[in-house]
C-alpha cells in the first residue's frame, strides 16, 4: 500500500511540476473570462456619449423624439453641403441630414463622419428616423401608433417541471442545456486526454526499459493503479484550479467594471437582439449567463458536483486502463494509433450520443446511452440538469463500477504481460491470449 | 544457502523455457549464470526477482518460500537498463529507493554516501537525459545496490562500461561481496567469470548441463594436457605420452591414463632439459563451448 502512495506521489509530482499543465491551467480560465468579459467590455467601450448634429428638413422630429443613451443629438439649420464640412470641426462625431421628403423617400437620409462611423451609432440613428417614419406613415393611414405597439408580442414562454407530487420547480431548458453541454464536453476531452496521458506514461517506461526495475519492487497492478490514480488526482486538480480561477478571474473582473456589470448584461441583450429604444428590453435576469444561475438554483448543486466527480473518476478509470493496455502492448505512440481507436470510438460515440441526449433526455437512447458503461459517464452528465429519477443514477453508477472492474480485469492481465514484451509485433489474437496467461 | 532452486519448470504457451532447473546459491559468493542467448536465463532471473511465477517448483529465499516481502532483500540490475529520462538523478534514486523499502532520511543518507563514493556529487541535481551513458550505468548501479540487499542479481553488468568504469564497478562488487550479500551474476564473458566468480552454473536448453565450484569445474574438464617448454631434442614417441604440438623448444602434450605428472616429467628429463611443465587449465571459454556443443548434438 506505501509503495501505491509512492508511486501516485511521483507520477502527480511529476506531472503537477510540467509547464504545460499550468498553461492548460491558466489558459482556460482566461479563456472563458475573456468570453465573459470581452463584450461587456465592449458594450462599455461604446458608452461614452457621441454627439451627433441632425438637419431636419421635414420637420417631423422634436427634441424629445431624439432620446437616446449613447447618441446626443443637436438641431441645426443650415445647407447639408456646407455642414457636412463644418461638423467635425466643431466637435461632433456625425451630421446627419433628413430630406423633406423623407416619409416618400426613406432612402434619402444621410449619415456623415469623420471616421468609420461604428455599427451601434449608426444603429441608432436609423431606429430612432425609422420609428419616427413608420409612426408617421401608420398615422397617415389611420392606425394609432398604440395599436401598433401592441401588436408587438414578443412570445416568452416560462417552462417548469412538475413531479409526481405536483410541486412545480421553474425550470430553464436553455440553462440546462448549456449546463449539460458544458458538462459533457469537459468530460468528453478530459477522459481522452487524461487517458492518453496515461498510455503514455506506460509506453515512456517500456520504451526506456525502466519498468522491469520497478516491477522488481512492486507488482505490475500496483504501478498501474498508482499510475492512474496519480494522473487522475492531476485532472482533479486541474478542475479545482479551473474553478477556483474562472470564479475568481470573472469575479475580479466583476470587480474591474464595477456595479455596472448588470447594466451592461442589458444592454448587450440588447445590442445582441436589436431590440432597442421604445421597444422594452429584456431584463438582466434572462441573459445567458442567468439562464445557467436559474438550472443551478433549480438542482442540487453538491449533487451534481458529486456526480460529476464520480463520473470523471470512475469513467476516467475505466477508460485509462484501457489506454494503459494499449500502452504496455506497443512500443512508441505511433504503434500505439493503431490500437487506440477502439479506446476511443466509445468516448466519441458517447459524444455524438450527448448531442441527442441533450435533445430529448428522457428518450430511450438517452437512457440507454446513460446506462452502458462505457457511454454513461457523458451522457448522465448530461441528462442530470433535466433532472434524473434516483434509481437510474444508482443503477448507472453500479453499472459503471462494473464494467470498470471489468475492464481493469483485462487490462492488469495484458499489462502485465505486455510490459515485458519487446521486439514482437502485437496482433488483437495475441493481445487475446495474453488474457489467459499464467502468473 | 540464500537460494535454493528446486525444480522450477516455466512454460511460455508453446515453448519450456525453463525445465526442471535445480540450483543452490551459496551465501556471500559470486555465482556466475552462463549461458548462450535465449537458453532461459533471464526467465530464471524474472522468476527470482518475482516478475513472473513459476509453473512448478519451488524457491527459498534465505531459508524460506520466496515470498514478495524478499523483494526488499533483492537488488536487480536489468541487462536492459532504463531510467526515467525527465526526472532529476537525485530524485529517481530516492525515489527507487523507497520502492525498495527504504525511508527517505534512509535513502537520503546512504545515497550521500555513494554520491561522495563515486564522486559524483553534483549530478544530483542533473536530469537523466543530460548525464552520458556511462553516468546513467553508475547512475543504475547505485539504484541496483543502495538497499543494500542480501542477494544482488546482475545481468551483463558490464556491458556498456568503458576499461576505467569496469574496473570501479568490479571493485564495487568485490567490496560488497565481502560485506556478506551474495552475487548472481548473469553474463557471456568468460573472463570476467574467470575473473570473479566462485562458482557457476551453465544453462542450455532451458536445463542446467553444469554446476559448481569454479575451480571443481575447471578440474572436471581438465583433458590431462600439459605445457613444456625444454633445451634439447624431444624424441617423437614417448610411451602413455602423446605430443599435441610442438613449436621449437616448447610443445604440448597430453598424457595417457595412468600416467602420472610425476612419472611424465622423469621420463622426459631422461630426454630434454626440462624449463617449464605447466598443467593446462580449460578456459570457461572453452569449457562453454563444449558443454553447449555437446548437449546440443545431444538433442
Amino acid at each position: 500500500m506505501n509503495k501505491i502512495l509512492l508511486i501516485i506521489q511521483r507520477e502527480y509530482i511529476t506531472r503537477v511540476l510540467k509547464k504545460s499543465f499550468w498553461i492548460s491551467s491558466l489558459l482556460a480560465p482566461i479563456l472563458i473570462t475573456a468570453i465573459y468579459a470581452i463584450p461587456i467590455w465592449l458594450a462599455m467601450k461604446d458608452k461614452e456619449v457621441k454627439r451627433v448634429e441632425i438637419l431636419d428638413l421635414s420637420g417631423l422630429w422634436k427634441k424629445s423624439d431624439l432620446v437616446d443613451k449613447e447618441v446626443e443629438f443637436t438641431f441645426i439649420t443650415g445647407k447639408e453641403q456646407d455642414l457636412k464640412m463644418t461638423f467635425a470641426a466643431k466637435g461632433y462625431d456625425a451630421f446627419v441630414s433628413i430630406p423633406e421628403d423623407v416619409l416618400r423617400n426613406p432612402k434619402g437620409v444621410h449619415i456623415y463622419s469623420a471616421k468609420n462611423i461604428g455599427m451601434s451609432l449608426k444603429g441608432s440613428v436609423e431606429k430612432l428616423i425609422q420609428n419616427k417614419v413608420r409612426h408617421e406613415l401608420l398615422l397617415k393611414a389611420g392606425i394609432s401608433s398604440q395599436i401598433y405597439e401592441s401588436t408587438q408580442v414578443d412570445i416568452d414562454s416560462k417552462t417548469f417541471t412538475v413531479s409526481t407530487d405536483g410541486q412545480e420547480t421553474s425550470s430553464s431548458s436553455g440553462g440546462a442545456m448549456i449546463l449539460a453541454g458544458i458538462m459533457g464536453l469537459v468530460l468528453y476531452v478530459t477522459l481522452l486526454l487524461y487517458g492518453s496521458q496515461v498510455m503514455n506514461g506506460v509506453i515512456e517506461e517500456k520504451s526506456s526499459r525502466i519498468i522491469e526495475v520497478i516491477i522488481s519492487s512492486v507488482k505490475p497492478y500496483q504501478l498501474l493503479l498508482g499510475k492512474i490514480i496519480g494522473v487522475g488526482l492531476v485532472g482533479l486538480t486541474q478542475f479545482l484550479l479551473w474553478i477556483v480561477l474562472t470564479i475568481g478571474l470573472t469575479q475580479v473582473t466583476s470587480q474591474w467594471y464595477g456595479g455596472k456589470v448588470k447594466d451592461n448584461l442589458t444592454q448587450i441583450k440588447q445590442v445582441e437582439s436589436g431590440k432597442q429604444g421604445i421597444l422594452i428590453s429584456k431584463s438582466a435576469e434572462e441573459s445567458p449567463m442567468s439562464e445557467v444561475t436559474k438550472v443551478l438554483e433549480s438542482t442540487n448543486i453538491p449533487m451534481v458536483i458529486a456526480a460529476f466527480l464520480f463520473y470523471f473518476f470512475v469513467g476516467y478509470m475505466l477508460y485509462s486502463s484501457l489506454f494503459a493496455a494499449i500502452g504496455s502492448a506497443v512500443e512508441s505512440a505511433t504503434e500505439a494509433q493503431q490500437f487506440t481507436f477502439i479506446v476511443m470510438i466509445p468516448i466519441i460515440l458517447s459524444f455524438l450520443m450527448a448531442q441527442y441526449t441533450m435533445q430529448d433526455p428522457d428518450s430511450q437512447i438517452a437512457f440507454w446511452a446513460s446506462m452502458i458503461p462505457f457511454t454513461s459517464p457523458i451522457n448522465m452528465m448530461v441528462r442530470l440538469p433535466y433532472g434524473v429519477p434516483g434509481w437510474q443514477l444508482v443503477l448507472s453508477m453500479s453499472l459503471l463500477v462494473l464494467g470498470f472492474l471489468g475492464c481493469s480485469w483485462v487490462s492488469a492481465r495484458i499489462y502485465r504481460v505486455g510490459i515485458l514484451m519487446y521486439g514482437k509485433k502485437v496482433t488483437w489474437k495475441e493481445l487475446g491470449k495474453w488474457l489467459f496467461y499464467k502468473g | 544457502m540464500i537460494l535454493s532452486i528446486r525444480q522450477v519448470v516455466k512454460m511460455y504457451s508453446e515453448h519450456l523455457a525453463l525445465d526442471h532447473i535445480d540450483l543452490e546459491i551459496p551465501r556471500a559468493k559470486i555465482f556466475g549464470l552462463l549461458g548462450p542467448n535465449g537458453a532461459g536465463k533471464t526467465s530464471l532471473i524474472r522468476i527470482i526477482n518475482q516478475i513472473t511465477a513459476p509453473d512448478a517448483g519451488q524457491i527459498m529465499f534465505n531459508g524460506e518460500p520466496l515470498s514478495p516481502k524478499h523483494v526488499d532483500q533483492i537488488g536487480y540490475l536489468p541487462e536492459e537498463r532504463g531510467l526515467y529520462k525527465k526526472m532529476k538523478v537525485g530524485d529517481q534514486l530516492l525515489y527507487l529507493a523507497q520502492l525498495k523499502g527504504m525511508s527517505k532520511s534512509e535513502a537520503l543518507s546512504k545515497l550521500k554516501d555513494w554520491f561522495i563514493r563515486l564522486d559524483i556529487k553534483d549530478w544530483w541535481n542533473k536530469p537523466v537525459d543530460d548525464l552520458s551513458k556511462g553516468m546513467q550505468q553508475k547512475t543504475q548501479f547505485i539504484a541496483t545496490v543502495v538497499h543494500e540487499p542480501k542477494l544482488l542479481i546482475l545481468d551483463e553488468p558490464f556491458s556498456g562500461f568503458d576499461p576505467i568504469n569496469a574496473n570501479m564497478l568490479k571493485d564495487e562488487i568485490l567490496a560488497i561481496k565481502d560485506r556478506g550479500t551474495t552475487i548472481l551474476f548473469s553474463t557471456h564473458r568468460m573472463e570476467t567469470v574467470e575473473e570473479l566468480c566462485d562458482d557457476i552454473a551453465l544453462i542450455n536448453h532451458s536445463r542446467v548441463v553444469l554446476a559448481g565450484e569454479k575451480v571443481e569445474v575447471q578440474n572436471r574438464y581438465k583433458q590431462n594436457k600439459f605445457k613444456i617448454r625444454y633445451l634439447g631434442n624431444l624424441p617423437a614417441e614417448l610411451p602413455g605420452i602423446e605430443i599435441l604440438a610442438q613449436n621449437g623448444l616448447s610443445a604440448t602434450l597430453k598424457l595417457g591414463v595412468g600416467i602420472s605428472s610425476n612419472q611424465a616429467i622423469s621420463q622426459l628429463i631422461g630426454h630434454v632439459e626440462l624449463l617449464e611443465f605447466q598443467e593446462i587449465i580449460p578456459s570457461f571459454n572453452d569449457i562453454f563451448i563444449q558443454v553447449v556443443n555437446e548437449t546440443n548434438a545431444y538433442e
